[in-house]
């Protein structure tokens, strides 16, 4: 038995997130629009010995599984991460998440005096370059804080 | 070049950059030739900010191709202050005019229109993002000049919200340009522009002192630096001092330097500078004219070619 799974119980039916970068499962959790209050059960793994990554997080959510917009916000912040699909306690499809080229409606723009901020009717929309994300509309690029302007 | 909207400086390629330059070589040789080119077609400008220089040189520009144009007044008074959105009023306007020429204090504003309507849009300065018209009339004071390959441009001031900056550093990488980047540590160029020119393969050269470097310009793009860019007045005063050029700073120049600004200037320039061969924006202002109007003739046998194209189908 690995040592994740001492750590965290396995769920019935629903989605494991693996492989998540140390210290990202709560912005996992944001990207998801998990608060608590939805009743799904949730179990979060945080900074567990991992041979790939060193320390990973790990998010389990019941009776949930993730959307391709969801997919593509994951990706940003947790790059590694593989997404388990389980159903009767089997992992029923296993994917890793592949950067997209464009991330739309998900993200805000950390420019305050970006078009987007200013009530327009329009969904922002970044591009995905070398290490981060850009801006379409102000081209401000966001790097290592994408995870601080998730807008869901 | 076949572009429908003029946005940003990144858009442009060297033929693109190009062809508007020889038209307007064409525009200056023979004005008359273009005179009446778009009679019947209306121009509106947009201008959310306050502007004389660019609004002025534009509704000129589209006189002398026939255009009529049309204006929003004060922004204070016009339905800006009623709280519609951009992308509202520019649906609006859009039924208004042929084309439409934009100045907004938001960056990317100029973006947001383009996606709202058919009509060609220009950008005239968006926040401190981008401003490509004056960029293709700065390139066409230099070629004419200097010529576009083999140069030394050095560019001094406010890098980090000067839009004009951001979109000449943008263009000069299509050319065989050493670019200069003088400013002082809290102006330099922003993580965006950067990102463009190292994706161009271009060498960022960064100085804090003009003197490092004036001796090997070709061209000096002196551009202000504001004082509500600085916390402290005192600091302003004390950082802006060291920006600015007189006669005597450019004794250590070559003779043939070119001082460029797109104006306004304050204190930036001495009027000293005037007086000497090196001075050359007013020329670079002048130039507006026959550069925005082979820019608009540009952009409206675009969108007449594409009304062409749509109607065969």
């Amino acid at each position: 038995m690995s040592d994740h799974e001492l750590r965290v119980s396995k769920i019935r039916d629903g989605t494991v997130i693996d492989h998540v970068e140390g210290g990202q499962a709560l912005n996992v959790l944001a990207i998801l629009g998990i608060d608590g209050s939805e009743g799904f059960g949730v179990s979060v793994g945080m900074n567990v010995p991992s041979d790939r990554l060193g320390r990973k997080d790990i998010v389990k959510v019941e009776e949930r599984e993730l959307s391709p917009s969801e997919v593509d916000v994951l990706s940003l912040i947790a790059p590694e991460a593989t997404i388990n699909i389980v159903r009767d306690f089997e992992v029923v499809e296993k994917n890793r998440v592949t950067r997209p080229d464009t991330v739309t409606g998900v993200l805000s723009c950390p420019n305050r005096n970006c078009i987007t901020n200013a009530d327009e009717p329009i969904e922002t929309r970044f591009d995905v370059v070398a290490d981060g994300v850009r801006c379409d509309y102000c081209s401000t690029i966001l790097r290592a804080d994408i995870a601080e302007h998730i807008d869901v | 070049m076949r572009q429908d909207h003029l946005i940003t400086a990144t858009q442009l390629s060297r033929d693109d950059i190009e062809a508007v330059l020889d038209r307007a070589r064409e525009v200056a040789d023979d004005p008359g030739a273009f005179a009446d080119r778009h009679a019947g077609h209306v121009l509106a400008l947009c201008f959310f900010e306050p502007s004389t220089r660019t609004r002025m040189s534009f509704d000129s520009a589209a006189k002398r191709l026939g255009m009529e144009t049309i204006g929003m007044g004060d922004v204070d008074s016009s339905s800006v202050s009623k709280g519609e959105s951009l992308s509202d009023t520019v649906r609006v306007i859009e039924g208004y005019a042929d084309a439409m020429v934009l100045r907004h204090p938001s960056e990317g504003a100029a973006t947001l229109a383009a996606e709202h309507v058919s009509v060609p849009v220009v950008n005239a300065g968006d926040g401190a993002g981008q401003h490509p018209s004056q960029t293709l009339l700065d390139l066409h004071t230099i070629r004419e000049n200097h010529g576009l390959d083999d140069l030394t441009v050095g560019i001094m001031g406010d890098l980090k919200y000067g839009r004009t900056v951001h979109s000449l550093a943008a263009a000069l990488t299509n050319f065989d340009v050493n670019q200069h980047f003088i400013s002082p540590e809290s102006l330099r160029l922003p993580r965006s522009v950067r990102f463009d020119l190292h994706e161009t393969g271009a060498q960022l050269r960064e100085h804090t002192d003009l003197d490092d470097v004036l001796g090997d310009l070709d061209v000096l793009y002196v551009t202000r630096i504001q004082k509500e860019r600085f916390p402290d007045e005192n600091e302003y005063h004390r950082v802006a001092g060291e920006y600015q050029i007189d006669a005597e700073t450019l004794d250590d120049a070559s003779d043939d330097l070119t001082v460029m600004h797109p104006l306004p200037r304050v204190d930036e320039i001495a009027p000293d500078v005037d007086e000497t061969d090196h001075a050359t924006y007013f020329e670079q202002a002048h130039n507006g004219i026959p550069v925005r109007m082979a820019l608009l003739d540009t952009l409206m046998e675009n969108a007449e070619a594409d009304e062409e194209t749509e109607a065969d189908r």
